[in-house]
């Protein structure tokens, strides 16, 4: 098997883990990036390449259930970060702490700071929807809106976010779906709709419809869980590609895909009690050399 | 090696049952039916209703007993329980099926093209049944089911994105409301519009005035229906909304609203149903005439089902039979409205 695009990007950003920012200084080659031009116009001085994001102690509760406790992790600009972990400690509560959808659940509570370019999300006063437009989120079932086509589902973003743009929305369309793979697939019926689309194809329709507001922040929630190996390395090659405009943030409980696409790797455990960060550390040493024994006996399959 | 032959493979059901495995079954129903026969001729047990439970008696047990010789005690369980259900679907069949022939075998006698385009007002009952129409009630009835709507549609609606979406501090409240609303007898609704509105100011019964019960009717009916569907739409696609940074109203009405479409059309359908025949409220809100009256805001109404009350009332062979037209008429209009809803519906969907 050759290894696929993304694979060697992100292996080469894990040898200079520290130089990231040089790295994603890289713009994508070919295509014309134009939700990236199109928010570099709306904020100069600011360029579209992901923004880092930092948790400070975050706790998270269900009622009185405390599910995390004090968790603090980095995200640097444009890396690649895998949350690995047994079922039930609080990886995906962590991840959507990180976008403000933790709190849809009605008895969710939190505690513990998310800076987004170093401004706290949680802040009284800010708008949570702008939040989640820099901080996109791609779902573990592939979610498409049903009563959409295959196109505007791509462009629901400008739409649901009612950003108001002059920019061509045909780009756009044919930039995020071929940022997400899925273009040469669909490109012939993107006025079918999305329910006919494979699951492999939903999930990656889902991905170029959050590329679509140009986040700079991806979180992703075990995106490939409910498909195929063919489609899962599809995805893994995209997360390789998107890595260069936008910090991306996979909760996944595939190791070898944790190794393949992942810069970082952050382990996390609930000895029955709330869910704790072990460790978190480059992808290679963590896999090779795990500080922590609970680390080594996770990824080498002996329990979990 | 095998050489491949390009043989033609017809399409086959090999687990469909083939007509010789079929005879037993049929030699059991015609043994059933023999058995019948012959205790209602040897028994005190007599009449039509005797004949039907018998042979479900005879055949069910018949059947049972081949099944079981045949598969075992689990298999004849299964044929029971199957004959049961088969029985309730032919007894809930047949007295709607006995329903709509009555009316339409009734009805028809005084059908005719007039009746769509002529009115009762310079007709009496006693006059031959190719005099007169129904075309006042049609338009009443058209009126009222169309300002019924209107006010009730969007209350139902929000009130049910009330208690789907926002789940407000009222919404155990307003559930119970909605609840003990649709448990509203229909009369009671038409005295209250005729106590708080008729009674306390100078206005007179019109078909606004009437379409105010209905839409009270409606109400609950299509709230408690919206909401069933819209808690059908899976949570995923609100969070996928809100995800790409889409205000909760935004999200409702892009996403969750469109994707339940289908389903919101029935419950107006259902709501439209509920109402449709509705006989009670009008008679103290509609007012009354023989004319067509095209001002919804003045003057007396007629409708369907008025209509057909008054001529049951009028008592005499003429009144009874414009009566039965009449409820097949009503028949008619609703079942139109409601296969032009389907249709519309399902074309705007899939664009």
């Amino acid at each position: 098997m050759t290894p696929v695009d993304g694979f060697e990007n992100s292996n080469k950003n894990n040898q200079d883990g520290e130089d990231m920012s040089i790295n994603t200084a890289n713009q994508p080659s070919g295509l014309a990036n134009v939700a990236a031009k199109h928010a570099a116009q709306k904020q100069p001085g600011n360029a579209p390449l992901g923004s880092g994001l930092e948790a400070r102690g975050i706790h998270a509760w269900f009622g009185k259930h405390h599910a995390l406790e004090n968790v603090s992790l980095d995200f640097a600009a444009g890396t690649v970060t895998a949350l690995i972990g047994p079922s039930g400690c609080g990886k995906s509560t962590f991840i959507r702490t990180l976008n403000r959808m933790h709190e849809f659940i009605p008895s969710a509570a939190m505690a513990g700071e998310v800076l987004l370019d170093g401004k706290d999300i949680y802040e009284p006063g800010t708008d949570v929807t702008k939040i989640r437009l820099q901080i996109g989120m791609v779902f573990q079932k592939p979610n498409p809106f049903p009563s959409m086509t295959i196109g505007e589902n791509v462009l629901s973003g400008l739409k649901l976010a009612q950003i108001k743009s002059n920019i061509n929305k045909d780009d756009l369309l044919e930039e995020c779906l071929t940022r997400s793979g899925l273009w040469s697939e669909v490109k012939d019926r993107l006025g079918a709709h999305a329910g006919g689309l494979s699951g492999g194809q939903q999930q990656r329709l889902c991905i170029a419809r959050s590329l679509a507001v140009n986040p700079k922040v991806l979180l992703m929630d075990e995106p490939c869980s409910a498909l195929d190996p063919g489609s899962t390395l599809r995805i893994e090659d995209t997360i390789g590609q998107l890595a260069q405009t936008m910090t991306i943030i996979i909760v996944t409980h595939n190791m070898q895909q944790a190794a393949r696409v992942s810069d970082y790797t952050a382990f996390f455990l609930s000895d029955g009690g709330p869910g704790q960060l072990v460790e978190v550390g480059p992808t290679n040493e963590m896999f090779s050399r795990p500080k922590d024994e609970r680390t080594e006996n996770y990824v080498s399959g002996r329990f979990g | 090696m095998t050489t491949l032959t390009a043989t033609r493979v017809e399409p086959q059901k090999p687990w469909k049952t083939t007509p010789k495995q079929a005879i037993p079954n049929f030699l059991m129903l015609g043994l059933a039916l023999i058995a019948t026969i012959v205790v209602v001729a040897v028994t005190p047990m007599k009449g039509k209703l005797a004949y039907a439970f018998l042979f479900f008696v005879f055949g069910t047990s018949f059947q049972m007993f081949l099944t079981w010789r045949k598969r075992g005690k689990a298999a004849a369980v299964d044929t029971f329980a199957g004959s049961v259900m088969m029985t309730g679907g032919i007894l809930v069949f047949l007295p709607v099926a006995s329903l709509l022939w009555t009316t339409i075998a009734k009805g028809f006698k005084g059908l005719g093209l007039h009746v769509f385009t002529q009115t009762m007002a310079t007709t009496s009952y006693s006059d031959p049944l190719s005099k007169g129409g129904l075309l006042h009630a049609i338009i009443g009835t058209l009126y009222l089911i169309l300002i019924a709507t209107v006010i009730s549609l969007p209350l139902s609606l929000l009130t049910a994105l009330y208690l789907t979406e926002i789940k407000g501090r009222a919404s155990g409240f307003i559930q119970f409301l909605v609840q003990a609303m649709s448990g509203v007898p229909s009369v009671v609704a038409g005295v209250f519009i005729y106590a708080a509105i008729l009674l306390s100011t100078h206005l007179r019964g019109s078909t606004f005035i009437g379409a105010l019960p209905l839409a009270i009717l409606m109400i609950p009916t299509v709230t408690r229906t919206s909401q069933e569907v819209l808690n059908l739409v899976p949570n995923e696609l609100r969070e996928a909304g809100l995800a790409l940074g889409a205000t909760q109203w935004k999200t409702v009405a892009t996403i969750v609203v469109p994707a339940a479409r289908s389903g919101l059309i029935t419950a107006v359908i259902l709501g439209v149903a509920r109402i449709a025949g509705e006989t009670a409220p009008l008679l103290f809100t509609l007012g009354t005439t023989d004319k067509v009256n095209w001002n919804p805001f003045v003057g007396g109404q007629n409708a369907l089902p008025y209509y057909v009350w008054s001529g049951l009332r009028d008592g005499t062979e003429g009144g009874v039979q414009r009566a039965w037209t009449g409820i097949l008429v009503l028949l008619i209009v609703v079942l139109s409205l409601f296969v032009t809803a389907r249709v519309f519906g399902n074309r705007k969907a899939k664009r």
